[in-house]
């Protein structure tokens, strides 16, 4: 499934450091926090399997945008966040 | 780090830093690394995330990246730890 | 002591050494690839943007894929990841960070500056990027949205800068020559000087 330029998505409130090693591109500040998709950026092998030299499946990369306001306690309009984050953070909303 | 408070009140260095040979050695092997398949940036960036918190501070940049080929390296048996102590020897 | 506590010198000379002796890496490649390295700079950035300010077609491909622009201005981009190019208008200034290591285009801009590199850089960029900029003496006007981009994955970023009033009739060359390495990452805007 690829999610559309428009989609209102969440962040996955997951703390996989918590369960053991790991390596994870997605920040921390990020997590839980909801955005909209800009564009689909391409599918790219999973980097949380290459950091170990795992075999990799490629994972859609989405360009994510969220305001400030909506990550620091109601700070920083009008400014705005854009991420690069994985599909398999995200859940639409 | 994005929005750490421990960081947020420490100014930028905004003083330019020229690179030593040492740097560039290390940043050319972990790019020749990376091109022939050895090891990818996903793991040096692993490598650098599992080093000690209080010894991470104390390392520079480039020092950080070569503690991490050493790491993945022997972690990929691409050296053996034998081989690596007997090279640090003649080093 | 774990051997991984070795200083980074002679850890180096060690891993130099075995890469050589098993046929990984030589030293000649090794002093090839810092050449290589060493002669990417800024000033490739600052030929793109000057283009892409003199010629709205080459700035439409830009936009679309900054890797393919690079190309065509004979900027070397094999090997290197995707290059997106992010542009500024009078209602968006963007800022590029990465705060989870310290991603950058260094096809286009070289190696990372030091300030870059910086846990204040990163921290700051994405929480309270105005007082940020001030640090370079930048101010974007409160009514512009400024966009943080945190570069976290497989693309790299570039900014294209807005071009200063008062080059109207430059040449690219002199275009190119006010665009500056922090002009490229948004900590700071071009002059006309």
């Amino acid at each position: 499934m690829t999610l559309d330029a428009g989609a209102t998505v969440r962040v996955k409130d997951d703390w996989p450091e918590a369960r053991g090693p790991v390596h994870i591109r997605t920040p921390h500040y990020i997590r839980g926090r909801t955005g909209t998709i800009v564009r689909h950026l391409g599918d790219f092998p999973n980097p949380e399997d290459l950091a170990f030299a795992r075999p990799a499946a490629a994972s859609p990369l989405y360009h994510v945008a969220f305001p400030m306001t909506g990550v620091w306690n109601g700070q920083g309009a009008p400014d705005e966040l854009l991420i690069e984050l994985y599909g398999h953070w995200l859940d639409p909303v | 780090m994005g929005g750490v408070p421990k960081f947020m009140c420490e100014p930028v260095d905004l003083e330019p830093h020229a690179l030593t040979d040492f740097d560039r050695q290390v940043d050319a092997i972990r790019g020749l690394l990376g091109a022939k398949e050895v090891m990818s940036v996903d793991e040096l960036r692993r490598g650098i995330e599992s080093i000690p918190e209080d010894q991470y501070g104390a390392l520079s940049y480039y020092r950080r990246w070569i503690r991490s080929i050493a790491d993945n390296l022997l972690r990929k048996g691409v050296i053996s730890e034998a081989e690596l102590r007997a090279a640090l020897e003649e080093a | 002591m774990n051997i991984l506590e070795t200083d980074g010198e002679r850890l180096l000379l060690a891993i130099r050494g075995l890469l050589a002796q098993k046929g990984i890496v030589s030293p000649a490649e090794i002093a090839e690839r810092i050449a290589i390295t060493d002669n990417a700079s800024p000033g490739q950035g600052a030929r793109m943007v000057a283009k892409a300010w003199t010629d709205p077609e080459y700035k439409a491909s830009m936009l679309a894929d900054g890797a393919k622009a690079a190309e065509a201005l004979n900027i070397p981009m094999r090997g290197m990841p995707p290059l997106g190019v992010l542009e500024n208008t009078p209602e968006v200034h963007n800022l590029v960070v990465c705060t989870l290591c310290s991603c950058y285009p260094r096809a286009v801009l070289g190696y990372p500056p030091f300030w870059y590199k910086s846990a204040a850089y990163r921290s700051k960029a994405v929480r309270d990027p105005r007082g940020l900029l001030a640090e370079w003496k930048t101010t974007i006007a409160p009514d512009v949205k400024i966009r943080v981009v945190d570069s976290t994955a497989d693309y790299r970023w570039m900014v294209l800068p807005m071009r200063p009033a008062g080059t109207e009739g430059w040449t690219p060359e002199q275009l190119a020559a006010i665009v500056r390495e922090g002009d490229m990452v948004g900590v700071t805007v071009p002059a006309a000087g």
